[in-house]
């Protein structure tokens, strides 16, 4: 699957695994660059279209960062599901897992979190909430294995499983909002919402900030120091750089390597469901994802697959789906053009990597 | 034995319709995977396909909603192209990217120019054009001959593009470079424009899906209405083991699954909750690729990136 040029940069950031100042100044100037094309790409797109591309970026910065309920009850919240989920997405393609089920486990994730609420009611919350987040990584890390197993056994291309599961995931919790999980009077579907004691607590004082958003930097600086530092974070590292090597010269498991790091992107996506319903929605219902299992690819191939990069790229796209919606909400533009940004910010980032590959390539080849 | 007679009938004519799509599609795929490139942006080629249909059809009428549906298929498989085929760009994660740039571009297509007016958008539809004496077949006739004529010219596709693969020059290049693309470029065959080519007809296919759908079926647009079909074709593309044929028969199976639904409503089955029919196909695709591993016959040099020459 690898180019030359592109395992030669793989090689190089396995075995260097440290990152210095200088890289961290590349990273920001990157994440500027992302930034100002995200804005170009989006005027280019509002101009096509016909709308008002003045009045729909003010309405989009005012929905970003216009106030302090935007930035913290909006950007911010949307900013968590997005990195969890990304973070999911980091740790499968490090290790050459290509996952694009983060949307169905973060479904699946929610409605274990559902679950738990369902048979055990309204109960201690230092007792429920952790127990629901558990179970929600459980379920999310069940509904990946599924994929992982289907990979190992019968070599089932992971790409089309995990689409197919999310298409499945999708039905289940629309079958749970209308079955068994459905609210007593029967009438809408949805589930019952979660009494104010089983909320996440939020953070900061008139906001809906919640304390997910500091399980969200934790995990980030976790996920970022186990790949550096530690032997299986590195093992993992290896096999996605080149499976074969990792397995004749490193003596790596590979099969084990690659069905754990698979489970553990499930278990962060199904976090990522499980502290949306218990942190924002309160209750699970057909919509209850606006697709940022899908979003958090950008998120993590924007983030350069690193863990400490989707923190930005996160803040990057839960201000930009904040913004839609208040674009779609004040100035008429349908908040869906906010993906067309995404895809499009993808390609560049691929497009860019094949060039920088390509320039190693021709430097090698006349050194 | 009446209702029985119509009951099947009413169910093969539902397989045939709801398989009209997924061979287009997965015909398509086929001919881009032998010349090597996986392309998960089918998907978007889908949709693409199906907004081009609805909106040349209410201007230009049917005719031209087949051909723009075509054309818009195209036009995001050129795109992909660019990237995966001539920069060697991974093409899962082009494919991805491409199959969500499709779906919000024509979701904000459709937003602005009609949904955000509340006009629900209608167009004409092709009716069905049974072919006197085999319409009139015993319990297949109506389901195989009894169809709108687009699906008939998929009857013509197939075994064209069976013997163009076996049988010509061109379909011989288009293998080689699938298979052993260092033996291609030393026969003096350019990967890329082969495979760039391929990759274009399948998007045409796909358009032609996508035009399928709200041509002879829902008669309008929908956001997202390709419903995973672009992978789902994928997955046919496998069970037909990269051949024609076996990708029309798969197609077949897959439309059975679907109208699966229709035949268990008309038997009135409605306790059953209806997301089980929903996900029958999904599961099935799943259980189908499980199935065909180590019957493997992928092209061998199947999303390889470090092809050279041009």
């Amino acid at each position: 699957m690898t180019s030359d040029g592109a395992s030669v940069r793989t090689q190089a950031e396995v075995s260097s695994g440290r990152r210095s100042l200088a890289t961290m100044l590349l990273a920001v100037a990157r994440v500027a660059i992302l930034a100002g094309l995200t804005i170009t790409l989006l005027i280019v797109l509002l101009l096509v279209t016909g709308h008002d591309a003045g009045a729909a970026l003010s309405a989009l910065a005012r929905g970003a960062f216009g106030s302090w309920y935007a930035i913290t009850s909006a950007t911010l919240v949307r900013m968590v599901p997005l990195g969890l989920a990304g973070l999911a997405v980091v740790v499968a393609f490090r290790a050459g897992i290509l996952n694009i089920g983060a949307e169905g486990q973060l479904l699946m994730g929610a409605s274990a979190a559902g679950a738990v609420f369902a048979v055990l009611g309204a109960t201690n919350a230092v007792l429920a909430l952790p127990l629901m987040l558990l179970c929600g990584m459980l379920a999310g890390g069940a509904w990946a294995a599924i994929a992982a197993f289907l990979r190992q056994r019968f070599g089932v291309l992971e790409v089309i499983s995990t689409i197919m599961l999310n298409f499945v995931a999708l039905s289940l919790m629309g079958w749970l909002v209308r079955g068994p999980l459905q609210e007593p009077t029967h009438i809408a579907p949805q589930s019952t919402s979660l009494p104010v004691s089983l909320h996440l607590p939020t953070l900061l004082p008139n906001s809906q900030l919640h304390v997910g958003a500091l399980v969200l930097v934790m995990l980030a600086i976790a996920l970022w120091w186990w790949f550096r530092s530690t032997a299986s974070g590195f093992r993992v590292r290896a096999v996605g750089a080149n499976a074969a090597a990792a397995a004749s010269a490193g003596q790596i498991n590979v099969a084990r390597t690659t069905a754990t790091a698979f489970v553990l992107s499930g278990a962060l996506a199904g976090l990522a469901g499980s502290v949306e319903y218990t942190g924002v929605t309160y209750a699970l219902y057909d919509s209850f994802s606006p697709g940022y299992g899908y979003t958090a690819i950008a998120v993590a191939l924007l983030a350069g697959l690193h863990p400490l990069g989707v923190l930005a790229t996160a803040l990057l796209f839960g201000a930009l789906e904040a913004g839609a919606s208040a674009m779609q909400r004040d100035a008429g533009v349908p908040s869906v053009v906010v993906s067309v940004v995404e895809a499009s910010l993808i390609l560049a980032v691929v497009a860019a990597q094949q060039w920088q590959s390509r320039a190693v390539t021709r430097a090698e080849a006349s050194a | 034995m009446i209702a029985d007679m119509s009951l099947t009938s009413g169910f093969l004519d539902a397989t045939v319709r709801w398989a009209t799509p997924l061979a287009f599609a997965a015909l398509g795929e086929c001919v881009s995977e032998r010349a090597g490139v996986i392309n998960i942006g089918l998907e978007g080629a889908i949709i693409c396909g199906a907004l081009g249909a609805t909106v040349a059809a209410g201007i230009a009428g049917v005719g031209a909603g087949f051909v723009a549906g075509a054309l818009a298929g195209v036009f995001i498989a050129a795109i992909f192209a660019l990237f995966a085929v001539w920069m060697r760009a991974d093409q899962i994660i082009t494919g991805t990217a491409i199959t969500m740039l499709s779906l919000g571009l024509t979701g904000t297509i459709y937003a602005t120019y009609y949904g955000a007016n509340g006009v629900a958008l209608s167009t004409p539809t092709i009716h069905p054009l049974p072919i006197p004496g085999l319409s009139a077949i015993p319990i297949v006739g109506g389901a195989l001959f009894a169809q709108p004529a687009i699906t008939y010219l998929l009857y013509v596709l197939v075994p064209v593009v069976a013997w163009w693969m076996a049988r010509t020059h061109a379909g011989l290049a288009l293998r080689a470079v699938g298979e052993h693309p260092e033996a291609a470029i030393a026969a003096g065959i350019k990967p890329r424009r082969v495979q760039a080519a391929a990759v274009l007809f399948a998007g045409a296919t796909a358009g032609l899906a996508g035009a399928t759908l709200v041509l002879a079926q829902a008669g309008t647009f929908v956001e997202g209405m390709s419903a995973g079909r672009g992978f789902i074709a994928i997955a046919i593309v496998v069970l037909g083991r990269w051949r024609p044929w076996g990708v029309a028969g798969a197609a077949l199976l897959f439309g059975a699954a679907n109208a699966l639904q229709s035949l268990f409503q008309a038997m009135g089955w409605e306790h059953i909750p209806y997301q089980l029919f929903l996900v029958v196909p999904y599961v099935l695709t799943l259980v189908v690729l499980a199935g065909a591993s180590g019957r493997a016959a992928a092209p061998a040099a199947l999303s390889r990136r470090d092809i050279g020459a041009s």
